[in-house]
């Protein structure tokens, strides 16, 4: 029988940390950003079905890069988290920092257990407030560190060169057609600093999480035409669908009964 | 409440294995004790007085349907409540109203909207019109054992079928017996009543309008011989909730444009105290 080699702890979170990050590294970033009227989700994705940018509940919208599997596994877990609390509880209980302790300790726990092959995800989970001031947005890495995050957030591939490029150019009280097009520039930057790629609508997969919505859910996917004439500066095309009237409270939870 | 999690704060395994996108099905397997049909009862027990709804109506139009219901809950022969609203939206295209038992009618809605919402949020996509219905039934057969002890549950569901184009209106027992139809229905104590009014007063080519105004006379109708159905109260402004949902989505209408349905149909049965009158032949 022979003994089984001395690993570190410190050399063992290294490895483990440099496997997570080498699976990150190979796909595609997501950008989020925050906007006067809420936060835009923007990722590079040319699948209309397999989404990077999904509703979890009311206010909360989540953003990962990865393995595929893995992060939709986790948004599924969300779903289901919110749901339920939603559920026994009230619509109104559900926040994101609850939901991002949750994942914090979920993939805190995976990425110390030796039995476990860490995450190769990270994920941003953003809540929009009643007013910017209000919003949230929480990064989170493998190993289950959280960041709170304002303004301006980019996970995946060439984070880094583009969170720089996003944090400079970022201001508060900018439109959704302003944000997006920073959001789109960050994106296209090549980090080797060659020539900048050109994205289409169809490249990009974008969200919003829209405080203006009269309906208690305020997700909304952006899509076609729409996408095409925000792309190109037209502020109007945001609020395309929600010109109807907030109609009184509809949920039983609101009303007396 | 213990809601989710264990003692980690990690999310439990049951919420991170793959299974079904039905929220109902994941309860039952993580907190079967939240069901509202998992619950014991006692044996031999005498009926339970608990507030109850009444009169539920719906009616197709060309493009889409409309739902309405009264406001009165009563208990017994005491009116529990003036102001109870019976009519929800279910989802984007869909509505629920509901009679019967009105506590675990509202904790019915609200796991019947968080079904529908569960399943896009995890699909990316809604359920049709008919897979809604469809679990709209399992629900109230999930009723059963208290509906055996008088607790029962009978909702009307209606809404606008975007495959078919058109507004449909499904009707069901207390064991979750389902049925489709045609034009228009009622459940509830007073729908003998809405139902022979409606049946005078329907058309086919009806517009949105005209059916709100042909929902709100059978509600006036079942006010008139039902005791359990309120109608409406101009003194408190209390109007019966009128529901719309087209292509466009659900609306519900806001309390002026019904109030002034009824104030119209209350002017002709100034006039005329039993409606409108059809011709003979």
């Amino acid at each position: 029988m022979s003994t089984p080699f001395y690993v570190s702890p410190q050399q063992a979170m290294a490895d483990r940390a440099e496997y997570a990050r080498k699976g990150i590294a190979r796909g595609r970033s997501v950008v989020v950003l925050t906007y006067t009227d809420g936060i835009v989700f923007v990722a590079e994705n040319t699948s209309r079905a397999l989404h990077k940018v999904s509703e979890i509940y009311d206010r909360i919208a989540f953003a990962a890069v990865g393995r595929y599997n893995e992060f939709e596994n986790l948004r599924i877990g969300g779903v289901r988290y919110a749901d339920l609390r939603g559920y026994s509880y009230d619509r109104a209980d559900v926040n994101a920092r609850g939901l991002a302790n949750v994942y914090a300790q979920t993939l805190g726990t995976i990425f110390s257990s030796t039995g476990e092959k860490p995450y190769e995800v990270e994920l941003v989970v953003a809540e929009v407030g009643r007013t910017p001031g209000d919003d949230q947005i929480y990064r989170l890495t493998p190993d289950g560190s959280v960041v709170d995050e304002h303004g301006t957030v980019a996970v995946g591939g060439s984070s880094e060169s583009i969170a720089t490029y996003l944090e400079q150019r970022h201001q508060e009280g900018m439109t959704l057609p302003e944000a997006l097009k920073l959001a789109v520039d960050g994106l296209a930057r090549d980090p080797n600093g060659g020539a900048a790629r050109t994205l289409t609508p169809d490249q990009l997969e974008v969200a919003v999480l829209d405080r203006g919505r009269w309906q208690q859910r305020k997700f909304k996917r952006l899509l076609g035409t729409q996408l095409g004439r925000l792309l190109e500066g037209d502020a109007s095309a945001a609020i395309d669908n929600d010109e109807t009237e907030p109609p009184p409270s509809g949920a039983p939870s609101a009303g007396k009964s | 409440m213990e809601t989710s999690l264990n003692s980690t704060g990690r999310l439990p395994a049951a919420f991170l294995t793959p299974g079904s996108s039905s929220f109902i099905e994941f309860l039952a397997d993580h907190q079967p004790e939240l069901l509202p049909g998992r619950r014991t009862l006692p044996v031999g027990m005498a009926p339970i007085e608990a507030p109850h709804g009444t009169t539920i109506v719906s009616a197709t139009f060309d493009g889409g349907v409309v739902i309405a219901g009264d406001r009165r809950a009563t208990m017994g022969n005491i009116i529990a409540q003036r102001d109870i609203e019976k009519v929800f939206p279910a989802d984007e295209y869909s509505a629920v109203g509901i009679a019967g038992t009105a506590g675990l009618a509202v904790e019915m809605v609200r796991l019947f909207q968080l079904e529908l919402e569960h399943y896009e949020k995890i699909e990316g996509t809604s359920l049709s019109l008919e897979g809604k219905a469809n679990r709209l039934t399992t629900m109230i057969r999930g009723n059963l054992g208290m509906a055996m002890q008088g607790l029962a549950v009978v909702p009307l569901f209606a809404g606008y079928d975007l495959d078919q184009g058109k507004g449909r209106i499904f009707t069901y027992d207390v064991t979750g017996g389902r049925s489709e139809e045609t034009g228009f229905a009622a459940t509830g104590s007073g729908s003998l009543f809405a139902k022979g009014s409606m049946k005078k007063l329907y058309r086919h080519d009806l517009s949105a309008e005209q059916a709100a105004i042909v929902v709100v006379q059978a509600l006036y109708d079942a006010a008139d011989d039902d005791s359990a159905t309120g109608g409406p109260d101009l003194t408190r402004r209390i109007f019966p909730i009128v529901s719309v949902i087209t292509d466009e989505g659900f609306r519900r209408l806001a309390d002026d444009e019904v109030g002034e349905v009824a104030k119209t149909v209350l002017g002709h049965r100034l006039e005329q105290p039993d409606g409108p009158q059809a011709p003979l032949l």
